[in-house]
């Protein structure tokens, strides 16, 4: 069993008891958790989904420009701070697992943790109308 | 390999009547997988009684220290091997961004906090940041670390010969943040080492009671140690870093009450008990 670094176990638990809807990858880009908060603007319960690894939820979320446009990587605040181990932010939309798209704001910042080892990475979001 | 435990007590010696079977030193055990290969656990208290022990046909010695809490270092000074400079020595810590180990160990090995100098051993100690990426090879022994939730860099270990497996948690809060009394694995700290293992020495310091009233201070009850063990599947929990105010009358009774799962097999940690692994 492979079995997560405390960062992420710590991570995971604290964003349990949010309101604040955050989205969880480890080190590799697989989702490991979102919140209970995230899961009204996803558009699923988190136990509902399968293992999904970047690219998988990349492709199920959608992410893209408000205009319409894609949206690279270097410009999805989530893959950019596990790529570059900085923090991001952006406006941006998503298409939710209930078919709705929303826009959301995302801050994004890596974990890294003792022996400058990269845990993982978390994304903050909300609902951009309510900035 | 054969382990023998020098300190049992958590976070301040208890030395005294009350405490005279289960012991008063602090965090310290002796693994020894070959009759010229010492490893120690921990340098607390219990560091210099078996630092007495050491005999000449000793040529190598690996001290993995979990963290640099003073009641895990505190034998230091006093370990005779590294005066004598007879065997070849290493100490192992946790990684830390801040400071080598060299410098957060000498905050104490310094004055005021102590007239030696680490520079000063005979023994030439080397340092090294323990094994949390991967594993090491210590003689017979592959050794690996995780960190684990306790308040600052903090590891466990986990030991395997070819002859079984043991894995060393003495200070150790699974419980911190969960939702359940324990989290499964795989989101369970500390799990990973423990997987198995057929030797696990674990943090129970303190009451239910006790554990209310300090959250965040990086410990376990008894009963959260036997859920560890239950979740981890190991086959044999030693329970450690009691308490310094619970007497031995306290260690007994707790011990008795414990509702004991099938298929594992639970004793309080005691000063002087030995084990084969």
């Amino acid at each position: 069993m492979d079995y997560p670094p405390v960062e992420l176990i710590l991570m995971r638990q604290l964003a349990s008891y949010l309101a604040t809807p955050i989205f969880l990858v480890d080190a590799g880009g697989t989702l490991v958790f979102y919140n209970e908060a995230a899961e009204g603007l996803l558009g699923r319960r988190f136990e509902d989904l399968p293992e999904m690894g970047r690219d998988e939820w990349l492709q199920a979320f959608q992410p893209h420009q408000l205009d319409g446009s894609p949206l690279s990587s270097d410009d999805n605040p989530l893959p950019a701070a596990l790529a570059d181990g900085r923090e991001h932010h952006r406006t941006l939309a998503i298409i939710g697992l209930d078919g709705h798209e929303r826009q959301i704001s995302v801050t994004a910042f890596p974990l890294i943790g003792q022996a400058r080892r990269l845990a993982g990475a978390v994304a903050v979001f909300w609902p951009s109308e309510d900035r | 390999m054969k382990v023998r435990l020098w300190g049992v007590r958590g976070s301040l010696g208890a030395a005294g009547q009350a405490t005279v079977r289960y012991g008063g030193n602090t965090s310290c055990i002796e693994v020894r997988p070959a009759a010229d290969h010492l490893i120690v656990l921990d340098a607390g208290s219990g560091l210099r009684p078996l630092g007495l022990a050491v005999t000449p046909e000793v040529r190598r010695i690996d001290v993995l220290l979990t963290h640099l809490h003073m009641d895990h270092i505190q034998g230091l000074g006093f370990f005779a091997p590294f005066f004598s400079g007879d065997a070849e020595v290493a100490i192992w810590g946790p990684p830390s961004i801040t400071a080598s180990l060299h410098q957060r160990l000498t905050r104490y090995l310094s004055p005021p906090l102590f007239p030696v100098e680490l520079r000063d051993f005979a023994a030439r100690p080397t340092l090294h940041d323990a094994p949390t990426h991967e594993s090491v090879r210590l003689g017979s022994v592959e050794v690996s670390a995780a960190l684990i939730l306790h308040p600052g860099p903090t590891v466990g270990y986990r030991l395997t010969s070819p002859e079984g497996t043991l894995a060393y948690l003495p200070d150790h809060e699974p419980a911190l943040g969960a939702r359940k009394s324990l989290e499964p694995p795989p989101w369970l700290s500390g799990g990973g080492l423990a997987e198995g293992v057929d030797l696990l020495i674990h943090d129970a310091q303190y009451t239910a009671e006790e554990y209310a009233q300090r959250i965040g201070w990086g410990h376990s009850t008894l009963d959260l140690a036997v859920t560890f063990a239950q979740l981890t599947g190991a086959r044999r929990l030693v329970t450690f870093h009691h308490d310094p105010g619970h007497d031995d009358a306290m260690l007994d009774a707790a011990a008795q009450r414990l509702p004991v799962p099938d298929g594992l097999t639970v004793e309080p940690g005691r000063e002087g008990a030995t084990f084969v692994v």
